[in-house]
């Protein structure tokens, strides 16, 4: 063996992912017509985002963002997003289902179900369809929840956006099968083999901007049966009698405001993010009140079309 | 910062097979909760589902952790392949649970294809069972180098050493006609937590390593990192004008700036000019790593080139014996083309045999016309164009392949490369690089070049043209280069000085040169006075290429024939130089043929000519 190569040292962990992802997003970039990344200002995005410029410089990414807005995401969401397209000169579209909009549609006055169903699943779908991409790129992790441990990289969606997790596509090796019929879509997830601590190391590692929501501070919530919630916007129904309250709180997880659950957490440094995490008892998505209504829930919206 | 805050750990990716009844999902519930990986409420709903669904009574049901689909709950079996991620202070871990049913072999092969190490279950009471031949045999046919062996359930057998060490030594067994290098067994019990995590005190006669303690400490060499380096190129990268870089992740190897490497199958050379990582201008790369290289040289290289160290590149080849997974719903059929893809590169393929099916229960070679699903067979691939490979056996990367339906687009087979059927050599690099040898052989015949020597009028353009009739008449590809037609174009320029002779003969020897690399039969019909200039000519030409033809005609039997009026010109004085009047001519001393050419006509002479090169 020559000299260089004995200076070489073992790929990290972190850098296996890191090849891996970018390897995901190289093969998505030459295997389909019109691809799209899914933006959704989350930590998971933010990654996906700093590795698709790595995998494509010196070029600029080959493939635009799309965020679909449920008109509920907190405001610093929509502030951090409008500034890192900015600041990365990033192509974004932002796809809100009008429909839904026009009908006022939100989970205080529908419920979490149906607002996710209509500005969620639903406008998703309209988005694809609209602009006819072929293949969606989202952050989502094996490790964040039972059904998506069994999805695939590559997961097949029919013309009509369903997943059948009965007939998947085996997936060899790092062979993935990237052949559909036309109006046929895949959902892409290159993060698939990353945890949640190997996210923030990750994110710590090569400093990549997330929304502050993540880091510890006082913020307005209240207190709904042990449920702390963050008083986002005038919209927020508080009950009789409840009044906001300052609390030092922070996010694992962000979706939309009166349906993201705020944790009490001392963690307003990346190390301390990471430490917490380390030793946190809780999985991720127990955040999401969502995804705790039924034990199947995932798997459900999923095969309706739900990333 | 300690290595596992900054992430540098190694990582181990293993799988897990063996069927329900076997406990698989309890002992890989038992070694996340003993590990303390398992979150806390993962664990409230985990005793939720236990008292609704699970199979334990009031004890938790490990196997709901991990079966996460609807219809794997609702049946209580695993269906397919579930991932889940937990480490330890020595190690990152990616386990895919894979199920053990014959029905879902092609869902275990999955699992196996990116494990490095398989942790196959048994049960004590029961011992080595059909299925345990049948998952070793799929964890050896994916490559898969080392197998726990872990004997579940001791407490059914009163935790008896000789029950473990009669699995064991049959497990060795089995383990080495199966070709599995590296194995180890140990005794367990899952649903109390004996050696999964903790030692046991109920196994006092084990002194080996627990589960946990064996998955953490087994060396797991990665051969990739010596092996010469291969870059499958994925993607070109061309912002603008001044920028052309090959993407790809390195597959085996290390490159760096200068290091001389080859393009297949093209078989072109050049040397790296530029190593870009994920982060830039890098001095070197290894294998695993996401790579941009610039060469430095603006070949034509896009999607599904390989990039090869100059030094040790790999075979390239259209014919493949293989062995296949058939994971299609209606059968493999001999003949049908399907869509190959192996590392980034695509191709259509057919299978022309299945040399046998193996069971994968016994291990049998048995006749097949067909592969139905989860079936494994020995079979011949032949492709549309050729590839880049390596036998499975030595990358994964490049050995491994999938085949696709081309009408449902369903993912029908993995495959493992054996080997090349047809020897790369007429191939390899020659594919593009078409060389002498290959244009001959899709002619069917030896080039050559007929050099004619002569007087003037000796009878050598009409010998030379009645042997291409003959030629032509016998399916041979030929040119006849006539030293006066090459006069009007070529050599127009040229006059009958000594100097211009030469040019005249160094310039049809070298036309006629290419015309043999072409693959042709070249019949050089020129006086070619000298014999230096002749010998010149033969020079050009491998040993048995250049075939000295002397028409020996008398000075005066070509003077008496003059059909062109030359001699009479020449004795007149209207012409200098003219060869053998007023310029010397170097008969050959020894040509290949010698033909005494006023004794039979032309057809007849140039029929002996013909004797001889069919001949040899």
């Amino acid at each position: 063996m020559d000299a260089s190569s004995e200076l070489l040292q073992p790929l990290s962990h972190l850098d296996h992912l890191e090849a891996e992802s970018i390897g995901i997003l190289r093969e998505v970039a030459a295997c389909f017509r019109h691809p799209v990344l899914m933006y959704s200002i989350g930590k998971d995005s933010s990654v996906l985002i700093h590795l698709l410029k790595k995998a494509f410089a010196p070029a600029p990414p080959p493939m635009p963002l799309l965020h679909v807005d449920t008109g509920w995401k907190f405001r610093e969401m929509i502030t951090f997003r409008d500034k890192r397209v900015a600041e990365e000169g990033l192509e974004l579209i932002v796809h809100i289902n009008q429909d839904g909009l026009r009908e006022g549609v939100g989970p205080v006055s529908h419920g979490a179900s149906v607002h996710v169903d209509v500005m969620k699943v639903t406008a998703l779908k309209q988005a694809l369809d609209k602009y006819g991409f072929d293949a969606a790129i989202g952050g989502a992790r094996r490790d964040e929840e039972k059904s998506r441990a069994k999805e695939r990289v590559f997961s097949f969606r029919s013309a009509q956006h369903r997943w059948d997790p009965r007939n998947q596509r085996p997936e060899f090796w790092n062979l993935y099968n990237t052949r559909i019929a036309p109006g046929e879509s895949v959902r892409v997830f290159p993060l698939s083999n990353w945890t949640e601590l190997d996210v923030w190391r990750y994110i710590r590692r090569e400093h990549i901007p997330v929304v502050a929501l993540y880091f510890a501070a006082e913020r307005p919530v209240v207190d709904r049966d042990g449920v702390l919630l963050m008083v986002d916007d005038e919209r927020f129904p508080l009950h009789e009698g409840e009044r906001p309250l300052l609390r030092k709180v922070r996010f694992r997880s962000l979706g939309c405001y009166p349906l993201t659950i705020a944790e009490p957490s001392e963690a307003d440094t990346l190390d301390k993010i990471i430490e917490e995490t380390r030793l946190n008892r809780r999985s991720e998505r127990s955040g999401r009140l969502l995804d705790n209504t039924a034990g199947t829930s995932m798997e459900q919206k999923k095969r309706e079309g739900h990333f | 910062m300690s290595p596992i805050e900054s992430g540098q750990r190694p990582l181990l990716r293993f799988l897990t097979c063996g069927s329900v009844d076997d406990g698989k999902s309890t002992l890989i519930g038992r070694l996340l909760f003993d590990a303390g990986v398992l979150p806390e409420d993962v664990l409230e709903t985990l005793a939720r589902d236990s008292r609704r669904v699970g199979t334990q009574g009031e004890a938790l049901d490990y196997a709901l952790l991990l079966d996460g689909l609807e219809a794997e709950r609702e049946q209580g079996i695993t269906i397919d392949v579930a991932y889940r991620y937990f480490s330890t202070a020595e190690r990152s871990f990616i386990v895919a649970d894979c199920p053990g049913h014959e029905q879902y072999t092609r869902n275990m092969a999955t699992g196996a294809s990116q494990s490095e190490l398989a942790v196959v279950l048994v049960d004590a009471s029961k011992g080595l069972l059909t299925q345990t031949r049948r998952h070793t045999m799929i964890c050896a046919l994916l490559g898969i180098h080392h197998v726990l062996l872990t004997v579940n359930k001791m407490d059914r057998v009163g935790y008896e050493e000789e029950v473990f060490r009669a699995i064991e030594s049959s497990f060795l067994d089995l383990a080495g006609e199966l070709g599995v290098p590296e194995v180890r067994c140990l005794p367990v019990s899952a649903l109390h937590g004996d050696h999964v995590v903790h030692r046991s005190v109920q196994m006092p006669w084990y002194s080996g390593p627990t589960l946990l303690e064996a998955l953490q400490t087994i060396e797991i060499v990665d051969h990739s990192l010596a092996a010469p380096m291969r870059l499958p190129v994925q993607w070109v990268n061309r912002p603008h004008a001044d920028f052309r870089g090959y993407c790809g992740t390195l597959v085996s190897g290390n490159v760096a700036r200068g290091d001389a490497v080859i393009v297949l199958p093209s078989g072109r050379r050049t040397t790296v000019q530029q190593v870009l990582g994920v982060d830039g201008d890098i001095a070197c790369a290894q294998s695993g790593q996401a790579v941009t290289l610039c060469l430095d040289e603006e070949i034509d290289i896009s999607r599904g080139d390989v990039i090869a160290a100059a030094s040790g590149p790999p075979e390239v080849s259209d014919q493949f014996a293989c062995h296949l997974l058939w994971m299609g719903e209606s059968p493999l059929l001999p003949g049908r083309p399907y869509q190959l893809r192996l590392g980034t590169q695509t191709a259509l393929a057919q299978v022309t045999e299945i040399r046998h099916r193996l069971d994968i229960n016994t291990g049998q070679q048995l006749a097949a016309r067909h592969l139905e699903l989860n079936e494994v067979g020995v079979c011949h691939l032949s492709l549309d164009q050729p590839v880049t490979f390596e036998p499975y056996a030595k990358s994964r990367a490049l050995g491994g392949l999938v085949l696709i339906d081309r009408i449902s687009n369903a993912t029908v087979a993995a495959g493992m490369l054996d080997f090349a059927l047809r020897r790369a050599a007429n191939i390899h690099w020659q594919h593009l690089d078409v060389d002498q040898t290959t244009r001959a052989t899709q002619k069917g015949q030896h080039p050559r070049c007929i050099w004619f020597t002569g007087l003037s009028g000796a009878g050598k353009s009409s010998i030379a043209n009645a042997l291409e009739k003959r030629l032509f008449a016998l399916g041979h590809h030929t040119y006849l280069l006539d030293g006066d037609n090459v006069r009007h174009g070529l050599n127009r320029d040229l006059g009958f000085t000594s100097e211009d002779r030469v040019e005249n003969i160094r310039r049809v020897a070298e036309v006629a040169r290419l015309m043999v690399d072409a693959g042709l039969i070249v019949l050089v019909s020129f006086i070619s006075p000298y014999r230096a200039d002749r010998r010149m000519a033969r020079e050009l030409f491998a040993g048995d290429e250049f075939i000295e033809v002397f028409v020996d005609t008398p000075l005066e039997v070509c003077e008496r024939r003059d059909v062109k009026g030359l001699y009479a010109k020449a004795r007149a004085g209207d012409l200098a130089n003219f060869t053998g009047v007023n310029a010397p001519y170097e008969a050959p001393q020894s040509p290949e043929i010698h033909l005494h050419a006023e004794q039979s006509d032309p057809p007849a002479l140039a029929e002996t000519i013909v004797g001889w090169i069919v001949a040899d």
